[in-house]
């Protein structure tokens, strides 16, 4: 088992025939990601990839049963995309987009909320389930198939922490970005709540930042039902109040949001925390093995 | 982004909004002119992209032309220091010359996204031209909220329940119900981050007037409002920062001696603690984006040695959608163009790793070519300590 994404994932592309989205997909049907094909508005006919290109989501949905979707249109427009995935249907949609404005992502969030849809991203890296499917743009070889769930609020943070997990000998069930803009479809404890079910996943390595309180959120759900071992990293621990970090959502405002902070609350919490990012692996097989 | 207070108000004007009458000032001579035809009492208000003016001496009541004049010339040119500004504060280059105003009451409103229920929330208080977050840490009763869903958006009984809460009277409560969906309809059309008004003052003829004006942008959604755009002050930025942004690339300036080059915010974060962790320091964040061109790295190298506290650069990159080969002949060729003379310590991991190291390589160049990062971070630690 595993979550979100796997073998059996019917995958559409939006923004199919674009750069970043003829990049990424060929990369990921080189991983053997099933890609059913891909959706650009005024190129539905045409053969891209050797997939077939719809118009629209609902082609798509109709043609090829297609049941996750992933995101690269651009930003502006990106907000767009994932309404029309989710009012297709479309059961998980990732979107890589990064950008957004924040008042759409207002609408994308409250429509979503009336849906069955699940939402990762904005600005993520995607989701891979190692040996199974990548519905992302992480670099595939430093996965490895094993039992360590990942969710994180960054992207090449993400790269390096799989590495240094793989690096001790350990591979993951899942790796989920869910990414790092204010307003994001799932948060911590949204994956949790998947990793809590999935047999497969042991322990859940989960990669905070400053800003907002969603690992706060995430360390009292886990002491309350997450019976797995957890270990976290916070990074922007030396990040300035009042500085947009890189990610929109990364900032300290109003005396809110401080590494040190959401690193006590998960302490409190019976989570692991890693103060050097250098060490995530080796914290994570230590406890393991304890 | 942010805009001074003056151009806010001039955005609260074109939206309804009453905003004491008044115009902005470059030099004495112009604070005077304006000054005359609004006549006096004035207030001269610095106009820099910082709080806390008032303290700093950046704000003064002028009861007639002597002093008008007086504080003009006290004001344009002096540094405002705090906090906000960092050490070398930032020039006052203009001022806001307004009429004064009768204050009976003082509230405070503002407008910003709640990130966690996803949706516009509206705050207001009692407290007027207080900190808001002092406020609300002592006196959480006296901060009213109104969240905004989407599908509503601004309705009536908002702002009802809201003037009600307030205390205010029945004109008083039909010309605040106004305002708010007017501040509303601004932070909607314009993609606002935030709208505040500390105070929004109510006058002895019951009269509501922004007698401040704060209004900062959702850079994301620039691209949507040009006019917006043509607000931007570039002399209120760091200097290394505008031209970071424009090359895209996300540079935040510290003061440490490391400099770095990463990419993607959450590791750029990560290679700072970490080298803050073996008690090194950052002389800065720096990100240089998912999709990176040879030509962004280059400019992104430039702008980290012309930081004459750098005494070492730390280079780590995980290749995802950036391809480390791209990076690596993009140091290569800056660092030669550049003549770089520092120690450069550099960790190339992902996509196409192998061929990047080989380009550092047989480069000919003294990199320091790690592949563990924390190997890499003690490095640049300790040729940052030593002499």
């Amino acid at each position: 088992m595993s979550i979100l994404a796997n073998k059996n994932s019917r995958v559409i592309v939006q923004g199919f025939t674009g750069k970043e989205g003829s990049f990424h997909a060929s990369q990921m049907i080189e991983y053997g990601t099933n890609i059913v094909g891909g959706v650009t508005p005024g190129k539905g006919g045409h053969t891209h990839l050797n997939k077939p290109v719809f118009n629209t989501v609902e082609e798509a949905v109709i043609n090829e049963g297609a049941n996750v979707s992933i995101i690269f249109v651009p930003a502006i427009f990106a907000g767009d995309a994932i309404l029309e995935a989710v009012n297709t249907g479309i059961e998980l949609v990732i979107c890589i987009s990064e950008g957004i404005p924040v008042q759409d992502m207002v609408k994308v969030k409250h429509y979503l909320n009336t849906t069955n849809s699940t939402l990762i991203g904005p600005n993520c890296p995607g989701v891979i389930t190692p040996n199974e499917a990548k519905v992302g743009i992480m670099p595939a070889h430093i996965h490895k198939k094993g039992k360590i769930g990942i969710i994180s609020r960054s992207g090449t943070l993400t790269y390096a922490a799989v590495n240094q997990i793989s690096n001790q000998g350990m591979g993951q069930s899942t790796s989920v970005g869910i990414g790092g803009d204010p307003i994001i479809g799932s948060d911590f404890v949204d994956i949790l709540k998947l990793f809590v079910k999935d047999e497969e996943t042991e322990a859940v390595v989960m990669i905070g930042e400053i800003g907002g309180s969603m690992e706060e959120k995430a360390a009292i759900y886990i002491k309350k039902h997450f019976n797995k071992p957890v270990i976290a990293f916070i990074s922007g621990q030396t990040a300035p109040p009042g500085r947009r970090m890189g990610h929109a959502g990364a900032i300290i405002t109003g005396g809110k949001g401080y590494a040190k902070e959401k690193m006590r609350v998960l302490k409190d919490n019976g989570i692991h925390i890693v103060e050097n990012p250098a060490e995530i692996g080796s914290t994570l097989k230590k406890v393991l093995t304890r | 982004m942010k805009i001074h207070e003056y151009q806010a108000k001039e955005l609260f004007k074109d939206f309804g909004i009453p905003v004491p009458e008044g115009s902005v000032a470059h030099t004495k001579e112009e604070v005077l002119e304006i000054a005359d035809k609004i006549g006096y009492p004035c207030v001269i208000k610095a106009q820099v992209h910082a709080g806390g003016r008032g303290k700093a001496g950046g704000v003064k009541l002028a009861k007639n032309r002597d002093e008008a004049l007086r504080f003009a010339e006290e004001i344009i040119g002096m540094h405002i220091k705090n906090i906000q500004t960092g050490v070398q504060g930032k020039k006052v280059r203009k001022v806001l010359v307004e009429k004064g105003v009768n204050i009976v009451n003082e509230l405070y409103i503002a407008l910003i996204i709640d990130r966690e229920k996803a949706m516009p929330v509206i705050i207001a208080s009692l407290e007027g031209g207080m900190e808001i977050e002092k406020v609300a840490e002592k006196h959480p009763e006296r901060i009213f909220k109104e969240y905004i869903h989407p599908v509503t958006g601004l309705s009536n009984f908002h702002n009802i329940r809201l003037s009600f809460k307030l205390g205010l009277n029945k004109k008083q409560r039909g010309i605040f119900s106004k305002l708010v969906s007017n501040l509303y309809k601004l932070f909607n059309e314009k993609d606002a981050s935030i709208v505040e008004i500390n105070p929004l003052i109510i006058t002895n003829t019951e009269e509501l007037i922004a007698l401040d004006a704060k209004v900062n942008f959702d850079d994301n959604a620039l691209v949507k409002h040009s006019d917006i755009m043509g607000l931007r002050d570039i002399h209120e930025e760091d200097p290394f920062e505008v031209e970071a942004s424009r090359y895209e690339l996300n540079y935040i300036k510290l003061d440490g001696n490391i400099g770095c080059m990463v990419n993607g915010a959450g590791l750029a974060m990560a290679t700072m603690d970490i080298l803050k962790y073996y008690k090194g320091e950052p002389a800065n964040f720096l990100d240089v984006g998912g999709g990176t061109s040879e030509e962004r790295i280059k400019e992104a190298f430039k702008i980290l040695i012309a930081d004459k506290n750098v005494k070492v650069v730390f280079i780590n990159i995980f290749g995802g959608i950036v391809r480390t080969d791209i990076v690596a002949s993009g140091v290569i060729n800056a660092a030669r163009s550049l003549n770089v003379n520092i120690p450069v310590v550099i960790v190339l991991r992902g996509t196409n790793e192998k061929q990047a190291r080989k380009i550092i390589d047989e480069s000919g160049l003294n990199f320091i070519s790690e592949i563990d990062f924390k190997k890499a971070a003690l490095k640049s630690v300790e040729l940052s300590t030593g002499d």
